[in-house]
């Protein structure tokens, strides 16, 4: 998989730290795969929705990719619940269910941003620089081997 | 069947395999199924109701699901590793999703099942309004079938008969 320069927190230079939520063992692989190639940091992954709360409350992750269509609580319901405890919180809706009304929906509840499965990896990095913005920095080309 | 209904699986199907997988891919036997499915393999059913309503199943042998799984993994699976059917499964929510994308911005409304084992040798006979076509898309490294049975709701078929009616 291509290596990318890496995200850093812009306030203390450490890797970005995500929480990956989906019911597919295999998505959450490809998603904490790419991640590590984008330079960041897995400190949590859930199957549903509930989870995802809970682990959004014990890691404090920079970025939370999640799914939408999953069993006990869906990806949006998740996220907006997340989002009303923790206003600062920066969600990315991975999903292969792209319709306008469901993107429409989750920015509505609190989601910042889109991404449709299958995910190229080059997307969803500049999608997390996007969504990172002056709380993210890209480390320069010639230290990005170090 | 109608072609409008099926084209975008197989476009979904095409991407999404032909994106993953990185190898040559083509469209290869495409035939109507009259009588009870025959699984090839590890199968991953999903229903769909809504405007439009039936299954979709993505059936793979279990040598060629291994071959994909590991490729998706970047790594040497074996057989019995459950990564193998979470792929097949994962491929299939995607080309659906994918699919109901399109038909969803097309005015079709659905909801879509979470996806199961198919694990019976035999699958639901095809009927009258719902007949099964099996799409093989031959990749570089083994075949991978798709079988789909779908039709327009009875609720949107009334509505159609009225409308052409008036």
């Amino acid at each position: 998989m291509e290596q990318f320069v890496p995200v850093k927190r812009s306030k203390d230079g450490q890797p970005v730290r995500y929480l990956v939520v989906d019911d597919s063992v295999f998505a959450r692989k490809n998603l904490a795969r790419m991640i590590e190639t984008f330079g960041g940091q897995l400190c949590g992954e859930a199957g549903d929705g509930m989870t995802a709360i809970t682990e959004y409350d014990r890691t404090n992750p920079d970025i939370v990719l999640m799914d939408i269509t999953m069993p006990q609580m869906e990806g949006i319901e998740a996220a907006e619940k997340i989002v009303q405890k923790h206003p600062e919180a920066r969600v990315v809706m991975v999903s292969s269910v792209g319709y306008q009304e469901n993107i429409v929906a989750a920015l509505q509840r609190g989601a910042r941003h889109f991404v449709q499965k299958p995910v190229k990896p080059e997307v969803l990095y500049e999608v997390i620089k996007y969504v990172m913005g002056d709380d993210g920095t890209v480390a320069s080309a010639a230290g990005a081997g170090d | 069947m109608k072609m409008e209904l099926i084209q975008p699986f197989i476009n979904a199907a095409d991407a999404v395999l032909a994106q993953g997988l990185q190898c040559p891919m083509s469209i290869g036997n495409l035939s109507m199924e009259e009588e009870a499915y025959r699984r090839k393999g590890i199968a991953a059913l999903i229903w769909i109701t809504g405007d439009i309503e039936g299954r979709v199943i993505l059936d793979l042998d279990p040598q060629t699901a291994v071959r994909v799984a590991s490729k998706f993994a970047e790594a040497e699976l074996p057989e019995t590793d459950e990564l193998v059917r979470e792929t097949v499964f994962e491929l299939a929510n995607q080309v659906i999703g994918n699919a109901i994308t399109v038909l969803n911005d097309q005015g079709f409304h659905f909801r879509v099942h979470p996806p199961v084992l198919h694990t019976s040798e035999h699958g639901p006979k095809s009927s009258e309004d719902t007949e099964a076509l099996v799409i093989c898309f031959e990749t570089g490294i083994g075949d991978v079938f798709m079988n789909i049975a779908l039709r327009y709701s009875h609720s949107l078929r009334t509505e159609q008969a009225a409308a052409v009616g008036q």
